[in-house]
């Protein structure tokens, strides 16, 4: 814990663990990890916030993420510039909103923004059509593709726009018995 | 507060006088002590001083105090009168009777807490004064009480410094606190670090600026203290060790085996309570059985009374597991909707949650993959033939065999048990000696034996009936609950008959040893002629004759069978899982059909069956615990090493189920399991610990009639004469009856409750559910959202396609109905512009025909209609489409 004091302020580290679900040491840790992927690009001083980014493709690298169908979303999401491209801050960010601590509705939150491929606040059926593609590999036929989303639209969608809102989707996932275990990377 | 002080004294007697006129109206109960001292209040100045006082604490506790009740004190407070004003005044006053205070140590408390009642009351409706006369009243009493120690001076400073800026301070604490409490939520907000990071910043900065020259003494170190408790509470979980350990442990099942998860929690809490048990046992000097312990009554320098908490911790297990058990199912039901939404989201839940995160494997995440498309697959099947019934009594007919073949099993595996208990008694009854390894163990040989073969027969046996997947899982887990509940109950009661025939033996045995004691004394007398002091006779502990002590045979049982169940499990692990994989891994290359994907292929990892494995595991202990003890270290070291060895098959030689089912959505369903099986071993136990006697020669309870005795003599003995009383009261069957009829109300109370509350909750859904579909409806007919709207066009087509018929189809009903009512005269004449205005016109008149008669004898306006004075527009009245209907079809 020598690095303690070279890495981050005191009050850095407090703020940080003010925002995010993480205590010191698994901040100090997940720095390790995000200056791992590219421990020539991330300098051990962080005092003065040095403005560094890595890129999707090295985030999108790690055991954590790689075999997630959604991890370019993920990583679309909790950047900052919406491309994947992540600082430090980010990559904080998107590990506290999955880590065990976050609440229902926080994650819910990200979830529906991460299943909303097109940024729109809604997910319409394209939307579902690349989640279920995603999920499955492109192995169902369209019509079966087609199905599901109509069903899942005919089963969330509660004013009936056609598409699902936020309030759709939290209202249908808060529900469900196994989302705050899937929801979940451990790191 | 401070105001009110202020606008009392400065406007001086006349407002007193106000205030106690005001006071009368006020609730009784505050009135009352006013009342009693009402006749001292004469002496005016004396009451100057409380109240100012009061007011200063109350500054100083007004944290709590909120905007609107400052906002009405200041109205009250002379209308636009200004702070620093006020200040002045109340610098006045105080100089002014400086010295008529009076200073009552300590009476705040009571007084603040009414005033803040006063306060609450007051609120809004100007009587600031009549309040500040009944405190004024409250004052003068307590200061009579407490004497006159005066001390006015210094505080009245404080109150100055702080009545600056009271509204001001109120408000900014409330920011404070606002911002102190965004603080603790921020890392719930779904901002961008940067937002939160600077939000963090400001709102730090400024509690920092102000919390410093805010609240002094007891509301900071308040707030101090809540902030405090918050962090602690909220960082808690955090860094606390609980939080670390159960993932690290849980990790290797977990991260790659995700439908392993269920399984691993449940191991998990199984072994902590194992663990605790089994360091309750530790502290005893436990030895595995029994009828080691010794019934000395207290032991060491401390006490220690071995034979009661003996007993109390054999029975404070079950209370313990109870609880844990009921709080976890507790935990459960509320998360998640407990089932009661089954189905209702079943696509949804599988497109947005059957991923799961935490795969980082490449193998797994192909195999999860494919078990999402083929269980989308298989819900698209389900919806499309939803129901699609052939041949329905040849299913049936099937079933009633398939049931009928199950029981048979169940039956024939329960009597195999038996028997096989039986004549173990007989083995037990020759010398050990002779007896094979095969012949000692039989018992446990068989149950395990039947564990092993029983539940994969009961699959094969319910392809008979061809139930849904799910449904075929739960037929198929609560037979397998029905085989091992049966074959442990067989088991008991097959013991339970040993034990009565070993307690028959242990009375002979007992008299032959007193017989013989007394032959010893006699003779010793005989010999020595003494008859005090005889020395103990000189056997050694060895040939001492011994009872049979049944607990411990008892406990033997029990541990020989896990023991039996431990190596029965690793073995089928070993040879039905890993060498299956190794033959199929390596014969694979050399055979002429394909193993892997052919006949012997991998086994699949059953979770649910090792879920009930574990639970059966975990009722055995619940009822071998209190006769042997060790055995619940036993069951650590068996959860451990289990949990790491069928880790380890599991991830190199199974593959996980084609389709996984779970049981219940719900977690509930394998601890309700649980629960029925504490329920049911607990029953055996305590049965025993009641009724049967202790042996006379081994165990802590030796010597004592009953096991509970231990209870009676603590009592007794220990406890002082009033606590027995108090116990022997307790105990009385009349105070017990109406405490069991007590419950049993408070349970049917509460049932019905939940009963009410499930049907409203049953209702709102279909409510909710009515309203989407009408919804739904609306939508899908017509583009048109609104009821008018959509009643214009049912009429438009009609008059805009062929308008000449429409107008005569208007016609005929209007004469229909003009004739009864007599109202409107000539239809004719308004059909003329628009047939739907007459039908409008038509219809109300029949509505109502009276107020019509009186008007159509004047002139009638040419545009409007008769009933159009009373009624709505024509055109809302068209839209309404009340004439619709009747007239034209």
């Amino acid at each position: 814990m020598g690095n303690k004091q070279t890495i981050f302020t005191s009050q850095q580290l407090d703020a940080y663990q003010d925002c995010t679900y993480f205590t010191r040491k698994e901040i100090l840790r997940l720095f390790h990890r995000y200056r791992d992927l590219a421990p020539q690009l991330v300098p051990l001083d962080y005092k003065n916030q040095p403005e560094v980014r890595l890129p999707y493709e090295l985030i999108g690298s790690m055991p954590e993420l790689k075999d997630n169908p959604f991890r370019q979303r993920i990583a679309e999401v909790f950047s900052e510039d919406g491309e994947g491209n992540m600082t430090l801050d980010d990559f904080l960010d998107m590990f506290s909103v999955l880590s065990e601590m976050a609440p229902r509705d926080l994650k819910a939150y990200y979830a529906f923004k991460i299943y909303d491929f097109n940024n729109d606040d809604f997910i319409c059926k394209s939307d579902l059509e690349k989640t279920l593609n995603k999920l499955t590999r492109n192995e169902l036929t369209e019509d079966e593709v087609r199905m599901v989303c109509e069903k899942v639209i005919d089963e969330a969608d509660l004013d009936n726009d056609g598409r699902l809102s936020l309030e759709d989707f939290q209202h249908m996932i808060m529900r469900a018995p196994d989302f705050l275990s899937t929801f979940h990377i451990r790191i | 507060m401070e105001i009110d002080a202020e606008y009392d004294s400065g406007s001086d007697v006349d407002s007193k006088r106000r205030a106690k006129g005001k006071n009368k109206p006020k609730p009784a109960a505050r009135g009352k002590k006013a009342k009693a001292d009402s006749v001292e209040e004469s002496e005016e100045e004396e009451e100057e001083a409380p109240r100012k006082r009061k007011g200063r604490k109350k500054k100083e506790e007004s944290e709590e105090e909120s905007e609107e009740e400052q906002k009405g004190r200041r109205k009250k407070a002379a209308g636009s009168k200004k702070r620093a004003v006020k200040k002045d005044d109340s610098e006045e006053e105080s100089e002014e009777e400086k010295g008529n205070k009076r200073k009552g140590g300590k009476k705040g408390a009571s007084r603040k807490e009414k005033e803040e009642e006063n306060n609450k009351e007051k609120k809004g409706n100007g009587k600031a004064a009549g309040k500040g006369g009944k405190d004024k009243q409250d004052d003068k009493d307590k200061k009579k009480n407490k004497g006159k120690n005066s001390s006015g001076s210094s505080s009245d400073d404080n109150s100055e410094d702080e009545s600056m800026s009271e509204g001001e301070m109120a408000r900014l604490k409330e920011e404070v606190e606002e911002k102190k409490k965004l603080i603790v939520t921020l890392r719930n907000k779904p901002w961008r670090m940067k937002r939160r990071l600077k939000c963090l910043k400001e709102a730090q900065a400024f509690v920092e600026k102000f919390e410093g020259a805010l609240g002094k003494g007891k509301g900071r170190r308040l707030y101090a203290f809540k902030v405090m408790m918050t962090k602690v509470l909220m960082g808690m979980p955090y860094g606390s060790i609980a939080r670390k350990t159960v993932p690290r442990d849980e990790q290797d099942s977990a991260m790659d085996f995700s439908v392993l998860f269920e399984f691993g929690v449940i191991c998990y809490c199984l072994i902590w309570i194992k663990l605790l048990t089994f360091l309750q046992g530790y502290c005893k000097y436990s030895i595995m059985f029994y009828g080691y312990y010794n019934n000395q009554r207290s032991i060491g320098l401390l006490q220690f009374r071995l034979p009661l908490s003996y007993l109390l911790v054999g029975v404070g297990i079950f209370g313990y597991s109870l609880m844990v058990v009921i709080r976890t199912m507790a935990r459960n039901a509320n998360e998640g909707g407990d089932g009661a939404e089954e189905g209702a989201f079943t696509f949804s839940w599988k497109l947005f949650t059957s991923w799961d995160y935490l795969i980082g494997n490449p193998e797994t995440a192909d195999n999860k993959f494919a078990s999402t498309t083929t269980s989308f697959k298989e819900s698209i099947v389900d919806e499309q033939e939803n129901l699609k019934d052939e041949n329905i009594h040849l299913r049936r007919f099937l079933r009633v065999i398939a049931n009928i073949l199950i029981l048979c099993c169940l039956g024939g595996s329960g009597y195999l048990i038996y028997y096989v208990v039986k004549r173990s008694q007989e083995f037990a009854k020759k010398d050990r000696n002779e007896l094979t390894w095969l012949q000692k163990n039989e018992v446990e040989i068989v149950m395990s034996l039947l564990g092993l073969v029983c539940p994969p027969l009961f699959e094969v046996i319910s392809e008979l009936e061809e139930y849904h997947p799910r449904i075929a899982l739960k037929w198929q887990l609560a037979r397998i609950f029905a085989l091992f509940l049966g074959n442990l109950y067989t088991f008991l009661f097959a013991l339970f008959d040993e034990v009565n025939a070993k307690l028959d033996n242990e009375k002979e045995i007992k008299n032959e040893t007193i017989w013989a004691l007394k032959e010893y004394y006699d003779n010793y007398t005989l010999h020595h002629n003494v008859t005090e002091n005889i020395p103990p006779p000189n056997i050694s502990p060895a040939d001492v004759i011994r009872g049979p002590c049944w607990e411990t045979e008892v406990g033997i049982e029990f541990v020989k069978l896990t023991v039996s169940d431990i190596q029965v499990t690793y073995l089928t692990i070993l040879i039905g899982d890993f060498l299956r994989a190794v033959i199929v891994r390596f014969l694979n290359y050399c055979w002429c059909w394909d193993l892997e994907a052919g006949f012997p292929s991998y086994g699949e990892f059953d979770i649910s069956g090792n879920v009930l494995g574990l639970i059966f595991n975990q009722g055995m202990i619940w009822m071998g615990a209190f006769y042997a003890p060790g055995l619940v270290g036993i069951n650590v070291l068996r959860l451990l090493s289990s949990m790491y060895y069928q880790c380890w098959a599991v991830m190199s030689c199974n593959v996980p189920h084609e389709r996984v089912f779970k049981a219940s959505r719900s977690n509930n369903f394998y601890m309700g399991l649980l629960l029925l099986v504490l329920f049911l071993s607990l029953m055996p136990v305590i049965y025993s610990i009641m009724t049967l006697p202790p042996s006379f020669d081994c165990g802590p309870f030796s010597g004592k009639d009953q096991m509970y005795d231990v209870i009676m003599e603590t009592i007794e003995k220990d406890l002082p004469p009033f606590m027995a009383d108090i116990f022997s009261y307790a105990s009385n069957p009349g105070l017990i009856m109406p405490a069991v009829l007590l419950m049993v109300l408070a349970i049917y109370y509460l049932n019905a409750v939940s009963k009410a509350y499930q049907n409203s909750n049953m209702d709102l859904k279909r409510k909710m559910q009515m309203q989407r579909d009408e919804e739904k409806n609306r939508r899908n007919n017509k583009d048109s959202t609104n009821q008018v709207m959509k009643d214009l066009e049912d009429l438009l087509p009609n008059k805009s396609l062929i308008p000449p018929p429409s107008a005569e189809e208007t016609e005929k009903p209007a004469d229909q109905l003009s004739k009864s009512p007599k109202v409107t005269g000539k239809p004719g004449a308004a059909a003329t512009g628009k047939g739907v205005n007459v039908k409008k016109d038509v219809s109300l008149a029949a509505a109502n025909p009276r107020a019509p008669v009186t008007r159509p004898p004047g002139p009638r306006p040419p545009g409007p209609l008769p009933g159009n004075a009373r009624g709505p527009l024509p055109g809302q009245g068209m839209g309404r489409g009340r004439g619709g209907p009747p007239p034209r079809r």
